[in-house]
């Protein structure tokens, strides 16, 4: 397969072409790694890929291959190349989350994201670079050097999932898998012109996702396009006996390309060996993205404040427009304990991880650093040696919040604010609001090494924070480029309601078209 | 600050990382620095507020008390660092020279 053909191609055109026999699944995979190559030389390599295995992956097409020899159903992903965030286990590649103390570790278990990926036919092709355990806006946290933006080397392709984004970005795969605590799908996409989702809690399974924050995680999805992150989600999405947060409630067919098309459902197994549940049957697909009739956009206040960059907030008023031009009306509203988001994030999110990072400890897994001097020794060296700088920083601050004589001050407080935060979202959906628009980051991807102080750094998460802390589900579109650089639009929707904001995130990419990329 | 040196040294013992002194002194100060962000939270009245330990629906279900087999592909010793008759082994607890991890 030509790589140009196969860079332009989306997940559903890939995998129509892997059903009827056009083309075969081995040459997809095939042209995946040379695409990987082509971009992946020369001193202004990328470095998006942490572990590959070209013989393995073209290996793992066989299966599909025989589906499609023996006429069997081969999956709604058939034949689709890939990426992982490499805090996503999967057999047959190193799982490290970018970090030392996980090197070269390769999980004995898969994440059911995986598992159910490559029951619907995808072929795991890369583990991409990322922040050291997700703990990060740049991708520069990683212990394996940072990932570079394919629109502008010099500059940062976000984070922490900003391998998955740059591979989508680079052409290497139509599809990713990150990770969400506080932005890291949705921020690496909007910095890479891509599209990135980050599902309701619950809706997606954590199991084989290493914990980071376990309240706020969650497994999403990175692709070229809406429709790429649709298919990608309706796969992963379900009930999994293996995470008890997950969540029962039904999964919808959220892509428009299964509109009139003879593309199978997804398939969630339910076998005991694969610990997964099965979903209810789905919901019809959405309507085609020409209407916006009846939807009621909310444009929060406090996510457009007078210091937001004026390219940004102009490519902003545009989409709001053409919300408006497609029948959409667009409301005025308000979240108003937005603005303590970040500090309630960076109370619990450090505080969850001290006690979830305690597992690297040097006994079961991972790296040993002994000194020689006994179990204690052993301890401090390994995680001293073992942690990098920013997830050093946040085990202390998450320590220190939860010790004696502060965990009322700032634990318990957090917690209650966050309330607040769910709160005014609820208030919002209440009164009729179907989605909510704002833009993904204050600002563009920013140089290589431009900010140092932490707490700057985590400023980049202040749009994005309070949809994890209220748990509903998001989604970054591109929305124009401002000095040659990729901005996203935020559509926010109400608990389990990704179908209203596919829906609405389908009209606004069909509505901008290629303006999206100007 | 809100933060002092002796806090820094202190909650990295509860953490079991080892910090040497010249970065407890640049902790100090960038916990300081991120710490004084988080005192706007105390001016917000949650009297009457109850804390959100997550946003799950429903709760945590329980499953059937029932032994299920680890789903494991490879074996432990294949990514233990140190394993003998089925046992991780680790670094003795306590030595001469360290009377303080007696009582451990």
């Amino acid at each position: 397969m030509n790589v140009a053909d196969y860079t332009r191609l989306g997940a559903a055109a890939l995998s129509g072409k892997v059903r009827s026999g056009e083309i075969a699944p081995s040459e997809v995979v095939v042209a995946a790694f040379e695409r990987a190559r082509d971009i992946g030389g020369g001193p202004d390599a990328l470095n998006i890929i942490l572990h590959s295995d070209q013989d393995a992956s073209v290996a793992e097409t066989k299966d599909v291959q025989q589906h499609l020899d023996t006429a069997a159903d081969v999956g709604i992903l058939a034949g689709v190349p890939v990426a992982i965030k490499d805090n996503i286990a999967s057999l047959g590649l190193p799982t490290t989350c970018a970090s030392r103390i996980l090197g070269g570790y390769v999980s004995p278990f898969e994440a059911t994201a995986v598992t159910r990926l490559r029951a619907n036919g995808a072929v795991i092709i890369a583990k991409t670079n990322m922040d050291e355990f997700a703990m990060g806006s740049s991708t520069e946290n990683s212990a394996f050097g940072p990932t570079r933006n394919p629109h502008d080397v010099r500059c940062v392709p976000g984070g922490s999932s900003g391998g998955s984004a740059a591979a989508v970005a680079a052409g290497i795969t139509p599809i990713a898998l990150g990770s969400e605590t506080g932005g890291s799908v949705r921020q690496p996409a909007a910095f890479c012109g891509v599209v990135g989702v980050k599902p309701t809690y619950g809706r997606v399974s954590r199991y084989g996702l290493v914990a980071f924050a376990s309240s706020l995680d969650q497994i999403g999805v990175l692709g070229r396009t809406v429709d790429d992150a649709a298919i990608g989600l309706e796969v992963i999405a379900g009930f999994d006996k293996a995470d008890s947060t997950s969540s029962d409630a039904d999964v919808p067919i959220y892509r428009v390309s299964a509109l009139g098309k003879p593309a199978p459902e997804a398939r969630h197994p339910d076998t005991e060996a694969m610990r997964i549940g099965r979903s209810p049957v789905p919901l019809p697909p959405p309507p085609g993205p020409t209407t916006l009739k009846g939807i009621v956009i909310g444009k929060p206040k406090e996510y457009f404040p007078e210091s937001l960059d004026p390219s940004i907030r102009s490519h902003c008023e545009r989409a709001l427009d053409r919300f408006r031009s497609m029948g959409a009306v667009i409301r005025d509203v308000s979240l108003p304990r937005s603005p303590l988001a970040i500090p309630v994030y960076y109370v619990l999110a450090p505080a969850e991880a001290s006690s979830n990072l305690a597992r690297f400890d040097g006994v079961r897994y991972g790296l040993r650093i002994d000194p020689g001097k006994g179990l204690k020794p052993m301890y401090d060296a390994t995680r001293s040696q073992g942690f990098g700088a920013e997830v050093t920083r946040r085990i202390l601050l998450g320590t220190y919040v939860l010790s004696a004589g502060y965990y009322d001050a700032y634990y318990k407080k957090a917690q209650a604010v966050r309330t607040l935060i769910a709160d005014d979202f609820r208030a919002v959906f209440a009164e009729g609001v179907h989605a909510i628009f704002t833009p993904t980051t204050p600002t563009p991807a920013f140089p290589i090494g431009a900010i140092s102080d932490p707490y700057e750094m985590y400023l980049n998460d202040i749009f994005t924070v309070t949809a994890n802390l209220a748990g509903v589900p998001a989604i970054s579109v591109p929305i124009g480029r401002v000095r040659r650089l990729p901005v996203g639009g935020q559509i926010i929707a109400a608990h389990f309601d990704e179908y209203t904001m596919f829906r609405v995130a389908y009209a606004l990419e069909a509505a901008l078209g290629e303006e999206a990329h100007q | 600050m809100p933060v002092t040196r002796q806090d820094v040294l202190h909650i990295a013992e509860l953490a079991r990382l080892g910090i040497d002194d010249t970065r407890a002194d640049a902790l100090t100060t960038e916990l300081s620095s991120i710490l004084v962000h988080m005192e706007v939270l105390s001016q917000v009245d949650t009297a009457q507020v109850a804390p959100a330990a997550g946003v799950g629906a429903g709760g945590t279900p329980l499953r059937p008390d029932a032994t299920v087999a680890p789903l494991m592909e490879s074996t432990l010793e294949s990514f233990a660092p140190a394993m003998r008759d089925g046992f991780f082994i680790v670094p003795r607890l306590a030595t001469h020279e360290d009377s303080s991890e007696s009582g451990a």
